[in-house]
């Protein structure tokens, strides 16, 4: 490892912001995963009536199957969230941060 | 279609073979692949026939039974990518061993990470091989289960040795393309007969189905009981074993850069997550349309669910019932290249495993050869394939149901919080990773063995010491306090050195700076 740039990385703020920042998003997106997730279980052991029930009372479709089809659709969408916020804000600030560095 | 599928495949190996040069090819695809590319590899390795089939079956059998394990195999990847993906990347060269060991002593840690990767890896393999034999031999009956089981050990061994990551790579791309796109057409034929209404699909499901109502119901029991520890047990099982098995993880040093690791799982996410979808609309397709038929039912007049060929067969005659004999033909085909992609994944992340850490870093402490490393790695390929062969063949009339759950326990007890530790927590020493690695390992074995499904159901010793099936609740947090205790209680001059690196680590985990460059040709 090249300390001498990795030293002047450590002393960069952006640096710090960089891994604050996308600290905060990964794991409030992966607490925001376990709440969905284990919501899901959570109900499935505790209120399984709820989930049994039909969506209307024509339908034969039941709430739980919504609501499982929903968290698969979620984890995608929180997927992209991070992508977005990726690929828009941290790689930019990657690359200033090492562009810096090397000087 | 084996024919055809087996030719192309044999002549991606070639062309691959002819690419692969150093090891930075061999084991790692010498890092040219897209985030896009990645993706559909990571969905070919992780949709296995027996979730294809398995989950159709399931809910051709239960109606919404599966649901829970689905919603579980999918929601480890945004975990895997918010956590580990992008750092993963930056800091490790082939295995996760390299970046768990990356400011750790080599020896120790690599050889506890190399044996949880192997354990995880041979039970997957002996899964895998079975449910293939048993596969192969009912689609082709002229085929015997063993004659199956030699049949695929070869092909991985000829992919794998010759063709390295890239011939694995790109036998999971095709792989997942034609799973994607016949299990799309099935759903699509179920759909137009349904005339594209999931509400007639759903009451015509329920009026053939002889649980009738029930089958809509089911989504709340997992087995027979409703047991609120055993669900959150499976649960973290199902979430964070998906981000420590080997052979996906292995699938991060192949891309580019982090940015394509990174895009690769929400595209592999995407994929899966379509994919579980579609295997709802094919089981309840097959309780319409395969379930009273006695083309495919053994006697209607007594089981109207009761199929010919057994229990994974509904998917299977779901496509013959849509699109004839040249559709079935083609799914049967699918489900064999599913089997192929996955064990070749597999084989792969163990021979990996076996050669770079434990040959080339742990016996000849680095000092081996490239070279040298690859002809080892050729060699545990071809000794991996002939133990599955073995493996298979010698479980083909055992209960294999506990599988799922050893492997998963090992690697969200094992193989993940040390991983996640080792990026994340300063204070991770030697001591810790070792000691809280082995406790996930032997843990989760040791209340495997004594759990009701090998204690009790394989072994027939009456009832289970420890009364849940998946131990994860009770080991995962057994890791945590031991690799917390036993590295804060580290005074030793190499602890120190082991924290001070942490911040040159982070920098090269965060930017990327000094990571693995993509092979230039």
């Amino acid at each position: 490892m090249s300390s001498p740039l990795a030293s002047k990385i450590q002393n960069n703020p952006k640096y710090h912001h960089l891994v604050q920042q996308r600290d905060a998003l990964a794991w409030s997106l992966s607490a925001i995963v376990c709440v969905i997730y284990f919501g899901f279980i959570l109900m499935i052991a505790f209120a399984p009536d709820f989930l049994t029930q039909p969506i209307s009372s024509t339908s034969v479709i039941p709430v739980g199957m919504l609501i499982g089809v929903g968290v698969i659709v979620a984890s995608c969408l929180l997927t992209a969230v991070y992508v977005s916020r990726a690929n828009g804000t941290f790689d930019p600030l990657t690359h200033e941060i090492i562009e810096e560095a090397s000087k | 279609m084996f024919i055809v599928f087996v030719a192309i495949t044999l002549g991606i190996t070639y062309w691959a073979a002819k690419r692969t040069k150093t090891a930075t090819d061999f084991y790692a695809a010498g890092r040219g692949v897209t985030g896009l590319q990645n993706g559909l590899a990571i969905a070919g390795d992780y949709m296995s026939a027996a979730s294809f089939l398995g989950i159709a079956a399931l809910v051709y059998f239960n109606g919404f039974f599966g649901l829970i394990f689905s919603v579980g195999w999918l929601v480890g990847w945004p975990i895997i990518l918010f956590l580990i993906a992008e750092r993963l990347r930056n800091l490790g060269k082939f295995t996760y061993a390299d970046v768990a060991s990356f400011r750790l002593r080599q020896g120790p840690v690599r050889t506890m990470a190399a044996i949880g990767s192997l354990i995880v890896v041979i039970w997957y393999l002996i899964g895998q091989a079975v449910g293939a034999g048993q596969l192969l031999h009912t689609l082709v009956p002229q085929i015997s289960y063993r004659e199956s089981i030699v049949i695929v050990g070869g092909l991985i061994i000829i992919y794998v040795t010759f063709g390295g990551m890239k011939a694995t790579t790109w036998v999971q791309i095709i792989k997942a393309g034609l799973l994607l796109g016949g299990a799309t057409l099935i759903a699509l034929g179920v759909m137009a007969h349904e005339g594209f209404s999931f509400e007639k699909l759903f009451s015509d499901a329920v009026a053939a189905h002889p649980k009738h109502m029930e089958i809509m119901k089911s989504v709340v029991r997992i087995g027979d009981k409703s047991n609120p520890i055993e669900s959150i047990s499976l649960g973290l099982t199902l979430m964070f074993g998906t981000a420590g098995l080997p052979h996906i993880l292995m699938r991060f040093f192949t891309v580019t850069d982090a940015k394509a690791a990174r895009k690769s799982v929400l595209y592999g996410t995407c994929f899966i997550g379509y994919f579980y979808i579609l295997t709802f609309i094919i089981g309840f397709g097959a309780i319409v349309l395969v379930a009273n038929n006695p083309q495919y039912v053994v006697d209607v007049t007594k089981n109207v669910l009761n199929l010919k060929g057994g229990g994974s067969m509904p998917a299977v005659y779901l496509a013959h019932a849509i699109g004839g004999d040249l559709f079935l033909g083609f799914i049967a085909a699918v489900a064999f290249a599913t089997i192929l992609a996955v064990v070749s994944g597999l084989t792969l992340a163990g021979a990996s495993a076996l050669s770079h850490d434990i040959y080339a870093n742990v016996i000849m402490k680095g000092k081996s050869t490239e070279a040298q490393e690859v002809w080892v790695s050729k060699l545990c390929v071809v000794g991996l394939g002939i133990l599955a062969i073995l493996l298979g063949i010698a479980f083909e009339k055992q209960n294999v149901a506990y599988i799922v759950a050893l492997t998963f326990s090992i690697a969200a007890c094992a193989n993940f919080p040390i991983l996640v530790l080792s990026v994340f927590w300063r204070g991770l020493t030697t001591r810790g990773a070792v000691l809280g690695g082995y406790t996930g390992i032997f843990g989760s074995i040791g209340l495997l063995l004594i759990g009701p499904t090998v204690w009790t159901k394989v072994l027939g010793m009456g009832p289970a010491i420890f009364p849940y099936d998946f131990p994860t609740f009770v080991v995962l947090p057994a890791v945590l306090i031991v690799a917390y205790v036993a590295s804060v209680t580290d005074h030793s001059e190499s602890a120190k050195q082991e924290r001070a690196m942490f911040d040159a680590q982070k920098v090269r985990s965060e930017t990327g700076l000094g990571a693995e460059a993509a092979a230039s040709h």
